[in-house]
């Protein structure tokens, strides 16, 4: 009886109140102090570990935060309402405009001149790789599509060659802005009514030839802008959406249909 | 005498009797965490470590408490045991070893109930080890079940950019590449041991 019932149960029981007792002391004197705040802020971030903050995912992102080493803005998928949140638990205040991920480039197989046949892999980079790829304008969108399959949120649809950022769906994360080899990708203020979509850093003649929809840095628009907001730099109409008031006059002014 | 018994022991233990290979034990891990050879290194060094430790504990319980009498009980302790033991580890890592912890964390947790942990230890005991080839044991099927991790995930990765017809993709094709792996280690039968 004691042998083959009681002693087992008393060994069993000894070793799970021994290994129990054993890991509650261990997590008592060896527990790690998480930082509160930390904590917090994982719980405010969306959790889609997408990247686009910097970090390697949300719980590197928090860290950074709790920190101090990180604004607590950077969170695209989240936008300002996570920022709000964030800014609220460390007690400071955001700049909290949310943004989008914009294209400017007009340029497609009809209105740029074709370069060379390319007939390799149908990717961007690698397209690149080769004199700039198969279009003879060197800064514009090549239309393999290496955005489109970078979206980690299916905001970017291609459509004939060319790809289209569906502005409800994007989040304004920057992994296109990243992956674009020719950096024709940018993010600018969601709901920005004026944009130049050409990329293109040249001027005159060889930038007419190359394409039809092409900023030539003729100037126009600089002199039509009331407000300074667009200046003409390194040969290409730059907008400053802090001063733009969207009046269209430059839009007006733009004989190349470049700004939209 | 002794170094022959221990080649012996690493050589069955790393090839011939290899844990995930020959013996099918670890199988869950093999196929979950060989996606990238990194991850796969981390994973067995994390077990090897394992083994190794709960080798050392389950020796002596087996040995002073349960004895031949209560052999019956050694399952059920055992798991308790190791179980235990993966926790204290992970909490010591954390606090005192942070690195290590940020690098093999994640894997401790799911090797706390790995029938190739508690496969080894009752391995043990079934040879009647003592306590130094006991250890040696475990270390010899943390190294096989590294080798067979690390060659796996070496072949996965091919496989990622493979042709692989559309109905073989994924785990199918995953499941061939391991029988094949598995039958290139029934050549090292009768080796050691």
């Amino acid at each position: 009886m004691f042998g083959d019932i009681i002693f087992p149960v008393i060994v069993v029981a000894i070793i799970g109140l021994v290994a129990g007792l054993g890991l509650a002391l261990a997590a008592k004197f060896m527990a790690v102090p998480v930082d509160e705040k930390q904590e917090k802020i994982r719980e405010c971030l969306p959790g889609a570990n997408c990247g686009g903050c910097g970090y390697s995912g949300c719980d590197g992102y928090a860290e950074a935060v709790a920190k101090g080493e990180a604004e607590p803005n950077k969170c695209a998928p989240g936008g300002s309402a996570v920022a709000e949140q964030l800014a609220e638990i460390l007690g400071v205040t955001v700049d909290t405009t949310p943004k989008v991920a914009f294209i400017k480039c007009k340029g497609n197989r009809e209105l740029t001149v074709s370069k060379y046949g390319y007939e390799g892999m149908m990717s961007c980079s690698a397209a690149n790789l080769l004199y700039g790829g198969p279009l003879s304008c060197e800064y514009g969108c090549i239309g393999f599509g290496d955005c489109y399959k970078a979206c980690p949120f299916d905001a970017i649809k291609m459509v004939d060659n060319k790809p289209v950022i569906c502005e409800n769906i994007c989040v304004g994360c920057g992994k296109c802005v990243a992956t674009c080899p020719k950096s024709v990708i940018e993010l600018i203020p969601k709901g920005a009514k004026i944009k130049v979509s050409c990329n293109n850093k040249k001027k005159g003649a060889p930038v007419v030839k190359n394409c039809k929809a092409s900023c030539i840095a003729c100037g126009m628009c600089e002199k039509a802008c009331e407000n300074g907001a667009i200046k003409v730099t390194d040969n290409l109409a730059v907008i400053d959406y802090d001063l733009c008031t969207a009046c269209g006059k430059c839009k007006d002014a733009c004989k190349r249909n470049v700004i939209i | 005498m002794k170094i022959t018994l221990i080649t012996s022991i690493l050589l069955a233990g790393i090839l011939t009797n290899n844990m995930v290979l020959s013996k099918f034990l670890g199988i869950c891990p093999f196929l979950g965490v060989s996606t990238k050879v990194k991850t796969a290194l981390s994973m067995s060094i994390a077990v090897t470590l394992v083994m190794v430790i709960s080798s050392a504990v389950t020796w002596p319980i087996n040995y002073y408490i349960l004895k031949q009498e209560y052999n019956y009980l050694q399952t059920i302790v055992f798991i308790l045991v190791i179980a235990a033991i993966v926790q204290l580890i992970e909490i010591f890592l954390k606090k005192y070893i942070p690195p290590i912890y940020k690098a093999l964390g994640i894997y401790l947790p799911l090797i706390t109930t790995n029938c190739a942990v508690l496969g080894i230890t009752l391995l043990n005991v079934q040879n009647e080890y003592g306590f130094v080839p006991s250890l040696v044991n475990a270390l010899a099927a943390g190294l096989g079940f590294m080798l067979a991790m690390v060659l796996f995930a070496g072949v996965r990765e091919r496989l990622e950019t493979a042709d692989i017809p559309v109905f073989l993709k994924g785990l199918p094709i995953t499941l061939i590449a391991a029988a094949l792996v598995s039958l290139s280690f029934l050549g090292f039968a009768g080796i050691g041991g």
